[in-house]
């Protein structure tokens, strides 16, 4: 067994302090949104996990196409590595959604396009998972796993668009939406800091998260080469 | 079926985009003739289809006021179901004793070859739902003649039977083949259901084209970039 990296560790220590700092910055530093109470605080860690899901797809999606063309099985290692961390942090997406629903919108569950598009997003990338399970041949898992993971983030923004057709009442914070959706608020200064503060821990979260998640798809494929080194023996 | 393989033996030397046609055309005409011959695939995805035409009858209690609202529903539920039916079996055909390796080993360009399987999978997805259609017409008394209704299906089908041929033929090649294509296939094709069943609602009650247009906008937007990612993508799922 191999020490972790010494840069890897640094990279732990960093990410630990700053969830320290994040949720000190999310509990005490943002003030209490008027309207909505303590639950709106949900939101900064609700918003950063989904970050964190897009942004793992969006690598998957990468890391397959120069899997493809460069056919290096490091890239595969990274490609599943994000879809796993991805799915963990779409479902914390989803589930803290769903606690803030409940008092705001009086409902654990609406069929709004972004609730339905990150459900269908999570469908996708455990199919994604059981399509691997189902091979196993290592080449093959690696190249279906590749076009799979295209497939799915091309079908994402489309999935999107086909339910936004339909009237939304989630709250867009960012950039421009309608006002009166509900549960719609203003961010103050301290509360846009605690949310870009949220979002760098997050994706401090993500990076180490796959950096182990690489580290440990490498080592237990080497397990795998001595065991069969020594079953051949 | 002597034609045909007669046309697989002449593409290359000829001109690229006759070869290129007659090879796909030689890949739909194999599959037409093993059809003819086997009786396998319509069948089942006719008696499936019907089956689950029986159980939301039941399930739904199609009465006059329901029908209204559900007929679009009901028939692309009805469509994908027999559709997931139909593609698994294709591909498993081609699986079963290397007709796929035998197919890769021809002289062709392996776009050909997908194209080939796209046809042939939307001529039996099409040939389900022209008996599908009036016979719904005929238990349900609803009028489903309507020049729009092709369009709207025609569409539907294309973009269900592109992203279904390419996901089928990875879901042959793995352990859990039989339960896998419906998986991996449903949350891709998802925009193709929600636009075709709204689509064929609005064309089932008479709206003027302004009112779903957006929807067959995006049917066509999805056909034609599966298409692409499909084209670019079969070769990475079929070689060996």
């Amino acid at each position: 067994m191999e020490a972790a990296p010494r840069n890897l560790k640094i990279l732990t220590g960093i990410t630990i302090g700053l969830f320290v700092l994040a949720l000190y910055m999310v509990f005490i530093y943002a003030p209490r949104e008027a309207v909505m109470g303590d639950v709106q605080r949900v939101f900064y860690f609700h918003v950063a996990s989904g970050w964190v899901g897009a942004v793992a797809f969006l690598v998957t999606a990468i890391a397959g196409g120069v899997y493809l063309a460069k056919r290096d099985r490091k890239w595969d290692r990274v490609a599943v590595a994000s879809v796993e961390i991805g799915v963990v942090f779409t479902f914390i997406n989803i589930a803290s959604g769903s606690i803030w629903a409940r008092p705001i919108w009086n409902t654990w569950w609406t069929w709004d396009p972004r609730l339905v598009t990150a459900t269908i997003m999570l469908l996708l990338y455990v199919a994604y998972l059981m399509l691997r399970q189902g091979i196993d041949d290592p080449d093959r898992r690696a190249r279906f796993g590749s076009v799979y993971g295209i497939v799915a983030f091309v079908s994402v923004p489309i999935t999107f668009v086909s339910i936004r057709i339909f009237r939304t009442i989630h709250p867009v914070i960012i950039g421009s939406g309608d006002p009166a959706a509900e549960g719609a608020f203003d961010m103050t200064p301290r509360m846009l800091q605690a949310f870009m503060f949220s979002l760098l821990t997050f994706t401090f979260i993500y990076a180490t998260l796959l950096w182990y998640r690489i580290r440990l798809g490498r080592l237990s494929e080497e397990v795998e080469e001595r065991k069969m080194e020594m079953m051949s023996v | 079926m002597a034609e045909g393989v007669g046309a697989v033996s002449r593409v290359g030397p000829r001109g690229a985009v006759g070869g290129y046609l007659r090879a796909v055309g030689a890949i739909v005409w194999k599959d037409i003739a093993a059809e003819l011959r086997s009786r396998e695939l319509l069948g089942s995805m006719l008696v499936f289809a019907l089956l689950v035409i029986l159980i939301f009858n039941f399930a739904l209690e199609l009465d006059l006021r329901t029908r209204q609202t559900v007929t679009s529903g009901v028939l692309w539920v009805t469509f994908a179901f027999a559709g997931t039916l139909g593609l698994n079996r294709s591909m498993a055909i081609e699986k079963d004793r290397g007709c796929l390796d035998g197919l890769l080993l021809a002289p062709v360009d392996r776009s050909a070859i997908f194209f080939g399987k796209v046809l042939s999978n939307l001529l039996f997805m099409i040939i389900v739902e022209t008996i599908i259609l009036p016979l719904y017409s005929l238990l349900y008394n609803v009028n489903l003649f309507h020049p729009g209704l092709i369009a709207v299906i025609l569409l539907g089908s294309i973009g269900y039977v592109v992203v279904g041929t390419l996901l089928s033929a990875m879901a042959v090649q793995a352990r859990t083949r039989d339960i896998l294509l419906p998986i991996l296939l449903f949350p891709v094709v998802l925009p193709v259901l929600v636009a075709a069943v709204r689509a064929t609602t609005g064309v089932l009650q008479g709206l003027p084209l302004e009112d779903y247009q957006a929807w067959l906008n995006l049917l066509i937007a999805y056909d034609v970039i599966f298409l692409g990612v499909a084209i670019v993508s079969f070769d990475y799922v079929v070689e060996e």
